[in-house]
């Protein structure tokens, strides 16, 4: 049950992380589908600095781990923003190239690497089986609490504070309702909308080092973070676009992904009988589901997705 | 008065093309580059033999043989393409082309060697089975106001995962592939007729290369030259003027959808009935040939025709990928440069418009001297 628990946390807060990045991105007006690819790029960021410095003591591994996967988060996401913003590019295709480029990139980089250590070495993976100890906050029996939990949560609170109580939030959100009524009254769209988006990766980028580190203690770039990205959209959708809705969506769904790790230390679960890969599918299946009950009424930004004309009144 | 004559450049689809081959130019630099960055002195060499493909090998039996191979998984991809172009001429992003496609292998698969059901029968099922996991999109979409881009996503997952659960039913024993067709369920083999003679006898080639080609062409005069195609048009390019006008705009996305699920089952149905490639069980990520569709796709400038000739180019880099040395390189840099070149094809409207540009600041040049 505590294996349940923790594990439920761990994934609502990569969900959570991701959800909140799309969150900003698209309050902005730029709808963010490659946050998939943002998540590998940010787990590489992570997991190089645990690479390449792996006696760091624990606070400065922490911390530089996070630099590490924001960075990385960040410039990446730097591609939507060239694209949509300054290019009026269509925003899926966008999206969709990204999320490719994100995982066949990642892999090309960290076999090479791996190839420069070790000749006979051509997987795709990175080890941090010592590094990740770092990430542990507190242990009580076998509940580990971890500082990315924390973390989690610090930054939904802030998320709250910002797009609501801040001049910066609102106006960000003006960009995303009707960028042309914002602009005249002598607000930089174009600024915020890179603003958003920058966040986002920033935040995409955190969600993918803490997703690789949760469960597992190295992880293969090829396998990219299969689908969480666009979990994460899901989450936001059901959530409604606004923060706190956002968190307790991630709950849930973070509870649906922690099943298919350990349903089987449930002895009714077993007894249902049910194969393993439908344990696998279910996160999947109840998105849709929920998409399917909340899409209707869907409280989206209004501008999303429009590429920010000014001749256009 | 006669028109002003064209010249060669202004016209649309000369520019069309013009904006691929640039971007097809900065996916390989970019490409190059990264191969650079890993290993200078074999960079050249990889890009060559990444272009090359099957002219890797000298003899041109054999390198018509491998030519071959590259054919038969083009069809399937070819078929994606125009799965994902279909949908996207009607205003929507299939993405759940690659979950289409999972279906359509896993029917036909399960048709062919669990019931010894005979090929035609075997892409039926795929056509249909992958036909209403493309409609749901469709309905989810029209009805629920599902963005079709996340619903396709969700059930690419579920739709692997799905048939890997089915497929475990006619695997071989001691691996995680399916039975071999060749040997289990021959009724189950698309026929050659006679086309493996023009590849140096390779068996795999079949009639889906021709199929495939056909159905290109079938959307092209669908799309182009019919009522259907028009009004499916029209409801992508504005939903509310086009239910003004009195079409069915729901049923018309649903209809799209189930087209474009329909096209995607059928090439994968093309790829696994060739006998070339069998389905492991065990996959954990979506077949890449939906994606790289998407690819191709754009990459065609969203035209059947030109489809054709970038699905080609996508397959023929991705199976020109295996051939770089792999002890210094991995294969996947060819997806690498996919991803690149779908990336730029974002920006194909801009390559465009400053064409337009230069050619009308070329010709207020010419008129003042």
């Amino acid at each position: 049950m505590t294996l349940l628990i923790q594990y439920t946390l761990i994934y609502a807060s990569v969900l959570l992380l991701v959800a909140l990045g799309g969150c900003y991105s698209e309050h902005s007006g730029v709808i963010n589908l490659g946050l998939e690819g943002t998540m590998v790029m940010g787990a590489l960021g992570g997991a190089l600095v645990m690479r390449s410095f792996p006696t760091l003591p624990g606070l400065a591994m922490l911390l530089m781990t996070i630099l590490g996967a924001v960075v990385f988060g960040l410039v990446y996401s730097l591609l939507l923003a060239v694209a949509a913003i300054n290019f009026k590019a269509d925003q899926t295709l966008v999206g969709t190239a990204m999320n490719l480029l994100g995982t066949a990139a990642a892999t090309v980089f960290v076999k090479a690497l791996n190839m420069r250590a070790d000749r006979n070495n051509v997987s795709s993976a990175i080890q941090y089986i010592n590094q990740k100890k770092a990430f542990t906050l507190v242990k009580i029996g076998s509940f580990e609490l971890s500082w990315f939990m924390l973390l989690a949560v610090l930054i939904l609170i802030a998320a709250h504070v910002v797009l609501y109580k801040t001049k910066f939030g609102l106006r960000l959100m003006a960009c995303g309702e009707h960028p042309q009524a914002a602009d005249s009254v002598g607000i930089n769209v174009l600024k915020m909308r890179y603003a958003g988006v920058l966040i986002s990766g920033a935040l995409g980028g955190l969600g993918g080092i803490v997703y690789i580190t949760a469960g597992v203690s190295e992880w293969k770039f090829e396998n990219g973070v299969a689908g969480f990205g666009f979990l994460a959209l899901a989450v936001m959708i059901f959530g409604q676009w606004k923060p706190t809705l956002i968190g307790a969506a991630a709950l849930l769904f973070g509870l649906f992904r922690a099943l298919s790790n350990i349903y089987s230390g449930f002895d009714f679960l077993v007894n249902l009988h049910l194969p393993g890969t439908f344990y696998n599918m279910l996160p999947y299946i109840i998105s849709l589901i929920i998409l399917a009950i909340f899409s209707k009424n869907s409280r989206a930004p209004k501008a999303e997705g429009i590429p920010y004309d000014k001749g256009q009144r | 008065m006669k028109p002003e004559k064209k010249s060669f450049i202004e016209n649309p689809g000369v520019q069309s093309v013009l904006a691929s081959l640039i971007c097809i130019l900065i996916g390989l630099v970019i490409g190059y580059i990264v191969l650079l960055l890993i290993n200078p002195a074999g960079a050249g060499r990889a890009l060559l033999s990444i272009l090359k493909n099957f002219l890797y090998f000298p003899r041109p039996q054999v390198a018509l043989e491998y030519f071959g191979s590259t054919l038969v998984k083009t069809a399937p991809l070819l078929m994606c393409t125009l799965s994902v172009l279909f949908a996207y001429k009607v205003g929507l992003f299939n993405i759940g082309a690659a979950g289409q496609y999972a279906v359509g292998a896993g029917l036909s698969l399960y048709f062919a060697i669990g019931f010894k059901m005979p090929w035609f029968v075997c892409l039926i099922v795929a056509m249909i089975g992958a036909g209403i996991i493309g409609g749901f999109i469709g309905f989810l979409k029209a009805y629920l106001n599902v963005n079709e881009v996340i619903a396709g996503i969700m059930l690419n997952w579920i739709s692997l995962y799905s048939v890997n659960m089915l497929l475990t039913g006619v695997k071989e024993s001691s691996t995680t592939y399916t039975l071999a067709l060749r040997t289990n369920a021959p009724g189950g083999l698309l026929p050659s007729a006679g086309l493996q003679n023009l590849f140096s006898g390779n068996k795999y080639v079949t009639i889906a290369i021709p199929l495939a080609i056909l159905t290109a062409v079938i959307v092209w005069v669908v799309m182009d030259k019919t009522a259907l195609g028009y009004e499916l048009k029209a409801t992508g390019l504005n939903i509310h003027a086009a239910k003004y006008a009195g079409m069915k705009e729901k049923q018309n996305m649903i209809l799209t959808m189930v087209i474009s699920g329909a096209i995607a089952g059928l090439g994968a149905a093309f790829l696994y009935l060739s006998g070339i490639e069998q389905w492991s069980c065990a996959q954990t990520s979506v077949p890449a040939m939906g994606f790289n569709g998407i690819a191709a796709a754009f990459l065609g400038g969203l035209h059947p025709i030109g489809c054709i000739f970038s699905a080609f180019f996508i397959q023929h880099i991705t199976s020109g990928g295996s051939y770089v040395d792999k002890m210094v390189y991995s294969s996947q840099i060819s997806d690498l440069i996919s991803a690149i070149i779908i990336y730029s094809c974002g920006f194909v409207l801009f390559f465009k418009h400053s064409m337009r540009k230069g050619i009308a600041k070329a010709k207020k040049g010419g008129s003042k001297s």
